[in-house]
């Protein structure tokens, strides 16, 4: 069990790194920092100054090496564009990505299960059928173009919506959130919509898939044979037996609504992480993108770590197999 | 009606609908096209940060909507001697924290600039010819220089004033020089500008609160020695993306928009609640030539020669192009054909008519080819970026099929401009297309930077990527940088300036004119900076 814990952590290290020269090196190659940051009034004396005090003058081995120096310090370096700690600038832009996300997750379940359950029971009919060609639409529907539809039906259109930004925030422990505003809730329901589209239509196939197999079981026979109204069969015995493989599903999926809600946070002007890498790409702010994906990779890597961690928990082959291997 | 509840109800329905109202007249919501780095006035020399730079800290000087100078904390300015100028300070300013203005903080300010940590783009570059600053008392600052420096008081327009006292130093015990003040002189951090405890400035508004992604916001300065700003308070958002950014005017939640697309000014226009400005820039759209490198890297069919040094094939490629035609069906009609690198009625330009663009002539451009050697052409590759410029890479396109017209197969290169400019200042390119905006407000800039021979001691041809050498321009534009007298500069940039382009050494298309828009209620004075000042924007009349 031991050997197979540190044998997977090696491993997870060995992505981290990997990723880390990927990321240094791919974003070396693109272009010089300094073309993109420094005033085009600037004297070529200053240019090379600049590019001295950055560090962009020495061969780029003699920079990664730096880097790697300071990141085994837990330094990632300083934004060349804001003059921050990278990791910082990132932890600050995160509670409004994260707050984002649960809203746009609560909304994946709201819409996606209710129509999928209803999908599922009426299967063979129109309604059925309609509900799952809906479903289409919200899995090949671009972000970008949900995004600005909704915004021309709810802000520009109707008005009910105010169309981007961020709203009025609130201080909660420390974090300010929008979340716990009226104000700043109205500002988070559309890019929450466009965030939930693409899950709410897996939810609902998911759902509709669970509800009809459930509904051949023996306890919704039994359930009926009782007399028990059809709602309550679906919404209270059916849905607690599907709800399993969903969550798991939504819980996965939640990973990469927090690492690349870029685009719907583009063009909401929502100021979390995805705009941040977006904004840190055109002007090649090296260190926070490499931090910003390692923290990514992070991310990833502690849920797979988790998920292998607990299967070995509960299924003796993998642990067989991890230590006869 | 009688139930109080109901009352309740509408009472409360009406208190939260009135707020928006008055507030709404005292309260202005911009969008702004791209978001500053900083609020602190001398961490990044960039346009978006020195535009919020502007409401906050002032300078000696100002520029108004043309360029020009005009007095601000300095009332007026003269040269003492060839190398010294004398700036007398306002008397009534005083900085937010209430501690006066004076010349021991311009002292100051000088001082801190070139010693900020971190600094993507220092203000040196118009800090770093002073060689001596005097106080001759403190309403009255003489700068030193080694060489004649007749746009002193152009620099002094470009950084904005910090407060000696607020940030715990005794001016008057400082003493200026070149090597700097002494290291132990204390500086506020870049990031006390951020959180605001250091945002002392002098300027018409105060900065409230300075939020990365999600706004700035501004409020009026009741202690402001000019004429108060209309606007009690002032949000600015960041919003970056075009289509977003017109829909949050035509939703209502901005007031005022950066930059609208030119595809959306149609619109904008027939809406009545709305208002569209638009003003020519100091910018230039060129197309810059390989001067130097033989063979050039993207030019093929000719043997390892470079066509480009011909000044007939140079001649050939500016007439072929019908500027016009871009302007019209590319630009939509919202950009003004170019004869030389800054507008007409800018410091150094020639006078409207004196210098006008250069005539299409598609059948003058072969005889020239066909004159120089290239009777049947041959290729070039044009490198463009696709997100710098209003359509960029669309007008290098319509260039491309305009050269392609007179027999010169012209391919098109275009990238993303952090690439672009990568490979540009790497000299990748054999013909690119650029902008360059007179940050100066007058032709030393563009002429400095894009056609002097390329010297790094003289800090000339920093962008000149295209390797343009014309001793006899240089001459000319060097003795115009010596000349303290403005009549007598003037002629001399002209002169300059004609030079170069009756040598073809540039191809300039047009200069960009910038849009704003807005609600009908309120107006803006387009700018030649394009810059967006709030303390600017005012009620319609």
């Amino acid at each position: 069990m031991l050997v197979f814990l540190l044998r997977r952590l090696a491993q997870s290290v060995f992505v981290l790194i990997a990723m880390m020269v990927v990321v240094f090196f791919g974003v070396y190659m693109i272009g010089n920092p300094v073309d993109i940051l420094i005033s085009p009034d600037a004297t070529p004396a200053e240019i090379e100054e600049t590019m001295a005090r950055f560090g962009f003058d020495q061969p780029v081995y003699i920079q990664f090496l730096k880097f790697v120096g300071n990141a085994l310090q837990g330094d990632l370096g300083r934004s060349f564009v804001h003059g921050e700690p990278a990791v910082q600038l990132i932890l600050s832009y995160m509670p409004a990505t994260l707050e984002l996300a649960l809203l746009g997750l609560i909304f994946s379940i709201a819409i996606g299960v209710p129509l999928g359950v209803y999908a599922g029971y009426k299967a063979d009919r129109w309604q059925g059928r309609a509900i799952m060609t809906g479903s289409i639409f919200g899995f090949s529907l671009p972000n970008f173009w949900v995004g600005m539809l909704l915004i021309l039906i709810f802000a520009v259109e109707l008005r009910w919506l105010p169309s981007t930004g961020r709203g009025e925030t609130v201080e909660v422990l420390g974090l300010r959130l929008s979340i716990f505003s009226s104000n700043g809730l109205q500002y988070m329901i559309l890019p929450a919509l466009t965030l939930a589209l693409y899950k709410a239509s897996l939810v609902t196939r998911l759902a509709r898939a669970g509800t009809q197999e459930a509904l051949m079981q023996d306890y919704v026979k039994f359930a009926r044979a009782k007399g028990i109204s059809e709602t309550r069969i679906l919404f209270v015995h059916v849905l607690k037996n599907i709800m399993i493989p969903i969550i798991t599903v939504l819980g996965l999926e939640l990973g990469s609504m927090i690492a690349f809600a870029v685009v719907t946070e583009t063009v909401f002007a929502w100021p979390g992480m995805g705009k941040l890498l977006i904004d840190s790409i055109t002007t090649l702010d090296r260190p926070v993108i490499v931090a910003y994906l390692m923290l990514t990779v992070l991310i990833f890597i502690i849920i797979n770590f988790a998920v292998d961690v607990i299967y070995t928990l509960l299924d003796p082959r993998v642990r067989v197999k991890g230590e006869a291997a | 009606m009688s139930s109080p509840v109901l009352r309740g109800l509408i009472a409360a329905a009406m208190a939260a609908a009135i707020p928006a109202l008055p507030l709404a007249a005292q309260e202005l919501r911009i969008g702004l096209a791209s978001e500053p780095s900083s609020a602190d006035p001398h961490f990044h020399n960039l346009g978006p940060n020195n535009q919020l730079r502007r409401n906050i800290f002032e300078s000696l000087v100002g520029t108004d909507s043309a360029q020009q100078l005009m007095p601000l904390l300095a009332e007026s300015w003269a040269p003492v001697s060839d190398t010294s100028w004398q700036f007398n300070l306002r008397k009534d300013v005083t900085f937010s924290d209430g501690s006066p203005f004076d010349a021991h903080d311009v002292v100051y300010t000088v001082c801190r600039i070139p010693g900020v940590p971190d600094s993507p783009s220092l203000f040196t570059t118009y800090t770093g010819g002073i060689t001596g600053l005097e106080v001759v008392d403190p309403h009255t600052l003489i700068v030193h220089s080694a060489q004649p420096y007749p746009l002193m008081p152009t620099e002094f327009s470009t950084f904005g004033i910090i407060s000696a006292r607020a940030n715990g130093v005794d001016g008057s015990a400082l003493t200026f020089s070149p090597e700097g003040c002494g290291d132990d002189m204390p500086v506020p951090a870049t990031q006390a500008f951020n959180d605001g405890s250091a945002a002392i400035g002098t300027g018409p508004f105060l900065l409230d609160s300075f939020r990365r992604g999600e706004g700035i916001s501004l409020v009026r300065n009741p202690g402001y020695w000019g004429e108060a700003a209309h606007w009690e308070r002032v949000t600015m958002l960041p919003l970056t993306s075009e289509g977003p950014r017109v829909a949050a005017l035509i939703a209502g939640d901005v007031d005022f928009v950066e930059n609208p697309p030119l595809q959306d000014l149609e619109r904008l226009n027939a809406d009545p609640g709305l208002r569209v400005v638009q003003g020519i820039s100091n910018r230039v759209i060129y197309i810059h030539l390989d001067h130097k490198q033989a063979p050039s890297p993207m030019i093929t069919g000719t043997d390892g020669a470079n066509p480009l040094q011909d000044i007939r094939v140079r001649e050939a490629l500016t007439i072929a192009v019908n500027r016009d035609a871009i302007v019209e069906r590319i630009m939509g009609g919202v950009a003004v054909s170019a004869g030389e690198l800054l507008p007409p009625g800018m410091f150094g330009a020639h006078v409207e008519g004196d210098l006008p663009p250069r005539g299409f002539d598609a059948d003058r451009a072969r005889a020239l080819l066909a004159e120089a050697g290239y009777p049947n052409g041959f290729g070039i590759t044009i490198g463009t970026p696709n997100d710098r410029y209003i359509n960029d890479a669309q007008v290098a396109q319509a260039v491309a099929q305009m050269w392609a017209r007179i027999g010169v197969e012209t391919q098109i290169d275009a990238s993303t401009a952090s690439t672009f400019f990568s490979r540009r200042n790497a000299f990748e390119f054999s013909a690119y297309l650029a902008g360059w905006g007179a940050g100066t407000g007058e032709m030393s800039s563009p002429l400095r930077a894009l056609l002097a021979t390329r010297n790094s001691d003289l800090g000339l041809g920093g962008t000149n990527r295209g390797q343009y050498s014309n001793p006899a321009m240089d001459a000319v534009l060097l003795e115009a940088l010596r000349t303290v007298d403005d009549t007598a500069r003037e002629n001399l940039l002209r002169q300059a300036s004609r030079m170069a382009m009756d040598d073809y050494a540039i191809i300039p298309l047009h200069y960009e004119v910038t849009p704003w828009a807005m609600r009908a209620s309120i107006d803006y004075e387009p700018r030649a900076d394009q810059y967006t000042l709030p303390y600017m924007i005012h009620p319609a009349n």
